[in-house]
């Protein structure tokens, strides 16, 4: 029951956001609903007993991105707002048409996977929630070995690019 | 009771909300907000079923979603930056410099 008041109210909060990232005129206080976002569903982590990611979350995403976020916004100084020149063959309905359909894509894929019950295991509480870290920890370090040392590799190739394309010259 | 199928009806949602930010907004930045939003319904998902299955590996793989998505902001921003001082705009309507 505490459960499912808190995945409504959280539900509630995160698509409420999300639609004022999306709706707002203001950069800068779109920047800002995004941080509650990202703490919203960091809360809701912490519901799905993933301890270990609600905490990357609010260091990596509303800590780290939404920061940099800030910066180049506040770096790119908007004289005129960004909305005002708008391309004559660009038709707004057409997109929220697609964007229907993708909606109505998933709901598909879920109406279809809702009729099949997911497996009889159940979400009592068990070793992944008591031991989170240690479990994730171990599955990352053991068998995910390889693909976490390229993800480094990636940040690593990401951090020298984003370094070379904000200079003004090399 | 709170099944995946909930989780799954709120990650959808909020991945069309990101769809719609994409298609149907002008201002790069917020573009690639909308990016980030899409992402963490896709962590959303991954999440949910590994709290259904009791199985580590979702965790393992959100982790390099948001890994993913951390190389893609810091590069995406930094080619705004790059474009915003060649052509002092953000606005996608403007950017055809490679366009045929």
């Amino acid at each position: 029951m505490a459960q499912s008041i808190a995945f409504y109210v959280l539900s509630t909060f995160i698509l409420g956001f999300a639609v004022l990232v999306v709706t707002t005129r203001n950069t800068v206080h779109a920047v800002l609903f995004l941080v509650l976002n990202f703490l919203a569903v960091a809360a809701l982590y912490v519901l799905l007993t993933a301890q270990f990611l609600a905490v990357i979350q609010v260091l990596v995403y509303a800590g780290g991105i939404v920061v940099l976020y800030l910066f180049v916004v506040m770096l790119v100084n908007l004289k005129r707002p960004p909305e005002d020149h708008m391309a004559p063959q660009r038709h707004n309905w057409i997109g929220f048409g697609l964007s229907a359909l993708v909606l109505v894509e998933l709901g598909a894929i879920i109406g279809y996977g809702a009729v099949a019950p997911a497996g009889p295991v159940g979400a009592q509480t068990s070793d992944l929630a008591l031991n989170n870290v240690e479990r994730v920890g171990m599955l990352l370090y053991t068998d995910y070995l390889i693909p976490f040392e390229v993800a480094s590799m990636l940040l690593l190739v990401a951090m020298v690019g984003a370094i070379i394309l904000a200079k003004r010259e090399l | 009771m709170i099944t995946p199928t909930h989780y799954m009806m709120l990650s959808t949602a909020l991945f069309a909300i990101g769809v719609i930010g994409v298609i149907t907004r002008r201002n790069i930045i917020v573009i690639f907000m909308s990016i980030e939003l899409m992402l963490n319904a896709v962590n959303i998902n991954l999440i949910a079923f590994s709290y259904q299955l009791q199985d580590g590996i979702g965790q393992v793989f959100a982790i390099f979603v948001i890994a993913v998505a951390a190389a893609e902001a810091a590069v995406g921003l930094g080619i705004i930056l790059a474009f915003y001082r060649n052509k002092e705009t953000i606005n996608i309507d403007e950017m055809n410099v490679m366009r045929w």
